[in-house]
């Protein structure tokens, strides 16, 4: 099946980041397919570039970007609560005139539009939130 | 129950009013997918139902509130708004004292209410 997650939680703040990636690492040891993860709410942390756990925990940021690379699962993350939490990426970060950015490929982001559209055109759509 | 539409949408909104932003955020997704074409509902749930209290202010932090956009729904034509009935009874409230129409639901319909949306996102 296809799978698409929506992610609430703050990495580190909260067990909802950890159980999306393990529920992640599961479906697909189960032949399933993770096509799309948006993040939503404070789950928009998930994407943020400098983010820098001490090296004897896990990465959720990195682990992110490898189910990218393992499974070309798109990572999407709402505009509207990233720019209010300061989750830019290097275009927003220019047009605001801001000197550095917080977010980059293979996260982007977009709008909300895309939530739905996950919802109605995968086989199933589950929530993660703190 | 069974005068609904099988609408596609379902958003269940838990919070209330202030102290965090998941109201406001659950109200942007129903705008959203009714400006997308998506027949929508609500449910008011638990905290929730708060949200439809009657002149509300913005208060001192500054955050827009969410009376405006509950203000707005009709013009996204999101007309099907639920309640839970036993929230209402432990606030003390009743349909009348709503800023928009809504119609009760029982706990015990709320899965039947899940079943017949095709979407249903939790706020």
């Amino acid at each position: 099946m296809r799978y698409a997650l929506l992610v609430q939680g703050s990495p580190y703040s909260n067990q909802a980041s950890h159980s999306a990636l393990r529920f992640s690492h599961g479906l697909i040891a189960r032949g399933h397919q993770l096509a799309t993860v948006f993040f939503y709410h404070d789950g928009v942390y998930n994407a943020a570039r400098l983010a820098l756990p001490p090296q004897d925990e896990p990465h959720l940021v990195d682990e992110w970007r490898e189910l990218h690379v393992r499974q070309s699962t798109e990572l999407l993350v709402c505009i509207a609560s990233g720019l209010r939490r300061g989750i830019v990426d290097e275009q927003e970060a220019s047009r605001h005139g801001k000197t550095g950015h917080s977010l980059e490929a293979p996260f982007e982001l977009t709008g909300l539009g895309q939530l739905i559209d996950a919802g109605l055109t995968h086989d199933r759509l589950v929530t993660f939130a703190p | 129950m069974n005068d609904i539409a099988f609408n596609r949408l379902l958003v269940v909104l838990r919070h209330g009013p202030h102290g965090s932003s998941w109201l406001r955020e659950g109200l942007e997704v129903a705008l959203v997918g009714a400006a997308l074409g998506q027949d929508v509902s609500l449910l008011f749930y638990g905290e929730g139902v708060t949200a439809l209290l009657k002149e509300q202010q913005v208060g001192p932090l500054a955050q827009k509130g969410t009376q405006p956009m509950l203000e707005m729904l009709p013009m996204y034509d999101i007309e099907s708004l639920w309640v839970d009935a036993e929230a209402l009874a432990t606030y003390d409230l009743t349909l009348d004292e709503l800023v928009v129409p809504a119609k009760e639901v029982g706990r015990h319909e709320v899965s039947d209410l899940f079943q017949r949306h095709r979407l249903v996102l939790n706020f």
